[in-house]
């Protein structure tokens, strides 16, 4: 028995038929790293304790939800006792004293946490090509790109290492990478899964959430991240229902919202065909297409690339070398620590957004960006609000097409960041959206984008089951579709 | 040419909460470097800040002592520059909706009141210590600390002299120490003030450039640093130059003021709202339960000594003008009936002696008890006024008990007059040519005789008896 390319769903059945023991699994997974390394998704290992958890669940049987499903958390999660790095040289030797609540959580329901995955430092890139660590490789080419921030995440989803991971998304950040791994991403509601733990980036844009292979299993993992949480005062206490509840709701009369605003002109026509052919797909279950506008989505990304790097700045000004992390060896005086730190410790990119979000917070330049940003900010909110009076879901492609080359968007940041060109606007308004697997172009999965109103997962999780249960495209892999 | 001042004050007061702003850690004062310290205060990766309702009650009552408005829906902000006894690399703190706006506070100086306008006060997060003198070339931090609760008072620039800042300060001290916000305590750092100064030709109506005195934790030097630097910027001003708008620091030993930083050198802090934490909403239940809690304040308190206490006036001002000394007299009074008594032996020999050494009453070994006792003794006259100050003085070193000392020392008043009166006899017929001399006229005598009678018992005559027996004997 194997559980590469598996489902939770099914490794828990193995499991519970005793087809597979939980030590079996553990092993198999390193098994599975080692042959996979050149894919570089995992930064840091945590063989010994999996092994030893396995060992223990071998001896008991559990109930848990997800007892002795192999998971791959995203290393922006501290970790107790496991060096946490956000991909970045000036973490590179930090060990957390504490988890993160999502990991707390994760951990309770039973997983066990196989390793640390590779990301953009920071979570800020959309290629994982900003890692300190090197880059990600996507297991569906040599030398594609996985998308980022989670594409270590993603790619060990993909390569069928682990049937789920922790992920979070700023600005596209569980999607993108989702969707150029063909694998399902969720980012759920702001606020809906505790910040406790997770290394901030833009602190009011980022959210943890599921990554795994199915809708299904995504559902399962967010049964058991999200909870509120004292610890994190913009942790909402509304209800959490149960997400499997409504995976096989109809949906039949259900309404799909369709941006008119969205210019798909600028898209390959592969991109659009394998868009608008989902897009029948759902009507042929009864669901009802309608027009609706979003007028400033256009203004998402100058919108995000003021916001995020302006709370960035400031919360990357920890990382200063004098409590924790790596501190530059022999400054002179107080003021070199802080420079060599600083200039040794973070790449490229992190560098270049301090740079914007510190001039963006600058005295006189406040108003004319951050806080006219905030403004289009509550505008595009409004735009879904009145957009979610009259449909369900809203969809969209995931991405503008699928994996790149590593190197290919060359040196123009500008390029990269309008790869979340459609995930933005959801991490701005705060609300519930998905990637899930929807074609192959050359070989090469893409995703669709669902996004939900706030506080509606289920819904989002609902049309994505739906549309599992009538296509194949989350079982291909790259050596074929799984069994 | 003559000058006028203006100053405006921004004093920090540290709130006694039991834990930090923003995290569980201990507020506690004193403790081993480092050792109140706990995630957040240390700004590790991935935390996050959860703001203490406690430090907003505080800061509530403090606002509606002054008549301020409260702000129900309050916000923080951040506010960003390095420093190594800053974990987070920002300060959490309320720039553009602070908890209290617009109050005002009374403050008497030599011989006249004046109203001082309170700008804002706001809800902040004290940082951690820098040890510079410890570590041979490097320097320690020390967070214990790091997310203390600050309220941030900051007048209107309508102070005048150095004098009424420091009145104002003090009234300040009393207020927050009234509210039992803060311990007030000055050596602890538990206020501590920065002072803006600047100058300007009587009669103009513009400010002159002010500079920033920092950081001044003493009534002493609060009133050094002002005259200091109204005389550098004069100076500066008539040798023809002008006052650069700068932060000073004061140095107490040298007594001089010193430039820290000037404007084109000062911190860019890129306030932004503070994305971890929601807006503090305070309902009106919760505003009216704090109204209600708010204590009796000082002025209050003296108005209420003089008219239903009958005290003199200059005795309830100076009962009411500390705390310590007002929970005194209120507590000694529940022991006694006789308030006024109290009140003359506050005011007079408990308060000499702690001018004597330099404390409050609340450090000495008078508790309110034994207090309430001792005067309860001279009024029911079995102790005198005389064999009252040495009691006094005995428990001012020991805390002893009252009527332990009275027994132990035997101390209890004469009362029988056969035996005062057979005292008394002695005493005359011991001293003929005295007598001989005082029914001559010598009249100032009689003082002799008592003194007399008062030493053959020790001053445990009952002196209003002896009196009356000298008169009817030496008739």
């Amino acid at each position: 028995m194997t559980i590469k390319y598996k489902t939770i769903k099914e490794i828990k059945s193995m499991i519970s038929q005793n087809e597979i023991s939980n030590i079996e699994i553990v092993q198999e997974v390193y098994k599975l790293i080692d042959e996979n390394k050149h894919l570089n998704a995992f930064i840091t290992l945590n063989e010994e304790n999996s092994l030893k958890k396995a060992e223990v669940l071998d001896k008991s049987s559990s109930n848990l939800p997800l007892a002795g499903i192999p998971i791959a958390q995203k290393d922006l999660f501290c970790t107790k006792g496991i060096r946490t790095t956000c991909a970045s040289n000036i973490l590179n030797n930090f060990i957390p004293p504490y988890s993160a609540t999502v990991i707390e959580n994760l951990e309770k329901a039973g997983c066990i946490s196989i390793g640390k995955t590779n990301m953009d430092e920071f979570a800020m890139g959309s290629s994982n090509e900003t890692s300190f660590f090197g880059n990600v490789q996507n297991p569906w080419g040599q030398k594609l790109v996985p998308g980022g921030s989670s594409g270590g995440s993603a790619s060990a989803i993909a390569a069928g290492i682990v049937p789920a991971a922790s992920g979070t998304d700023t600005g596209g950040s569980i999607r993108q990478p989702a969707s150029l791994c063909g694998i399902s991403g969720l980012k759920p509601t702001y606020g809906r899964i505790s910040r406790w733990g997770m290394i901030a980036f833009a602190s009011s844009l980022d959210q943890a959430g599921p990554m795994a292979r199915t809708a299904e299993d995504c559902a399962i993992m967010l049964n058991e991240m999200c909870s509120h949480d004292e610890k994190d005062t913009t942790s909402l206490n509304d209800k959490i229902p149960n997400f499997e509840d409504n995976l096989n709701n109809s949906l039949n009369g259900k309404k799909i919202g369709i941006v008119k605003d969205l210019d798909l002109s600028s898209l390959d026509n592969d991109v659009v065909a394998v868009y608008e052919n989902s897009l029948k797909e759902f009507v042929s279950m009864g669901a009802e297409l309608i027009n609706i506008n979003l007028p400033n989505l256009s203004l998402s990304v100058p919108t995000y690339y003021v916001v995020a790097p302006a709370e960035c700045s400031s919360n990357l000004s920890r990382f200063d070398g004098v409590k924790f992390g790596r501190r530059s060896e022999n400054p002179k005086d107080l003021e070199e620590l802080y420079i060599q730190t600083r200039s040794e410790g973070f790449g490229d990119e992190v560098k270049r957004r301090i740079l914007i979000g510190s001039y963006v917070l600058s005295a006189g330049y406040y108003d004319a960006y951050y806080k006219k940003a905030q403004q289009v900010r509550r505008l595009i909110k409004n735009d879904f609000d009145s957009a979610f009076k009259n449909v369900d879901v809203i969809m969209t492609p995931t991405t503008r097409g699928p994996a790149f080359e590593m190197g290919s968007k060359g040196s123009d940041p500008i390029q990269m960041y309008l790869e979340d060109l459609f995930t933005i606007s959801a991490n701005l308004a705060g609300l519930p959206a998905m990637s899930i697997p929807n074609g192959n172009i050359d070989n090469k999965p893409i995703g669709l984008q669902i996004i939900g109103d706030f506080l509606n997962e289920s819904t989002i999780l609902n049309f994505a089951h739906m549309y599992q249960k009538v296509t194949n495209w989350h079982n291909y892999t790259p050596e074929g579709v799984r069994q | 040419m003559t000058w006028d001042t203006v100053i405006g004050l921004e004093i920090h007061v540290q709130l006694s909460t039991k834990s930090k702003l923003f995290s569980g850690g201990s507020t506690e004062f004193g403790a081993e470097s480092n050792t109140h310290v706990d995630l957040i205060d240390m700004g590790l990766p991935g935390v996050l800040p959860v703001a203490n309702k406690e430090a907003f009650y505080k800061a509530i009552r403090f606002g509606l002592a002054t008549g301020a408005n409260i702000n129900q829906t309050s916000t923080f902000d951040r506010k960003n520059y390095f420093y190594p006894d800053l974990p987070k690399g920002y300060q959490i703190t309320q720039m553009t909706k602070p908890i209290v706006e617009n109050g005002s506070i009374k403050i008497v100086t030599d011989d006249s009141e004046k109203i001082v306008n309170i700008t804002r006060a706001h809800l902040e997060e004290d940082a951690g210590k820098s040890i510079h003198d410890l570590f041979d070339g490097e320097t320690g931090v020390d967070l214990n600390r790091a997310g203390t609760p600050l309220l941030e008072i900051v007048s209107e620039p309508e102070i005048s002299d150095a004098k009424e800042a420091v009145a104002y300060f003090k009234a300040i001290r009393q207020l927050v120490t009234f509210l039992d916000i803060c311990d007030g305590n000055m050596a602890q750092g538990s206020m501590r003030c920065d002072v803006n100064v600047s100058i300007k030709k009587s009669g103009d109506t513009e400010l002159g450039t002010r500079a920033e005195l920092k950081n001044i934790n003493s009534f002493k030097f609060i009133e050094k640093a002002i005259n200091f630097e109204i005389d550098r910027q004069i100076r500066v001003i008539e040798s023809g130059e002008s006052v650069v708008q700068e932060t000073r620091l004061y140095d107490s030993e040298k007594n001089e003021t010193r430039s820290m930083r000037s404007k084109e050198e000062a911190n860019d802090y890129r306030y932004f709202p503070c994305p971890d934490l929601l807006p503090v909403v305070i309902s009106d239940k919760e505003l009216q339960e704090i109204k209600e809690s708010l204590p009796e304040l000082p002025e209050e308190k003296e108005m209420r000594y003089i008219r239903e206490v009958g005290l003199e006036e200059s005795e309830a001002k100076i009962i009411s003008s500390s705390k310590a000394m007002a929970n005194m007299f209120e507590e000694a009074s529940t022991k006694t009936d006789d308030a006024k008594l109290i009140a003359k032996w506050l005011v007079g020999d408990v308060s000499a002696l702690l001018n004597k050494d330099h404390i409050e009453i609340d450090e000495s070994n008078l508790s309110s008890e034994n207090f309430g006792k001792l005067i309860e003794r001279i009024s029911d006259n079995t102790i005198s006024g005389k064999i009252a100050k040495s009691v006094l003085e005995e428990i001012w070193e020991n805390g002893s008990d009252v009527d332990q000392i009275i027994e132990t020392k035997g101390l209890v008043q004469i009362q029988d007059e056969s035996l005062l009166k057979e005292i008394a006899r002695k005493v005359i017929d011991a001293n003929p040519d005295q007598v001989a001399a005082y029914k001559n006229g010598k009249d100032k005598l009689f003082g002799f005789f008592v003194g007399q009678v008062m030493k053959e018992t020790q001053g445990k005559a009952n002196p209003k008896s002896v009196n009356e027996i000298l008169k009817e004997l030496l008739q």
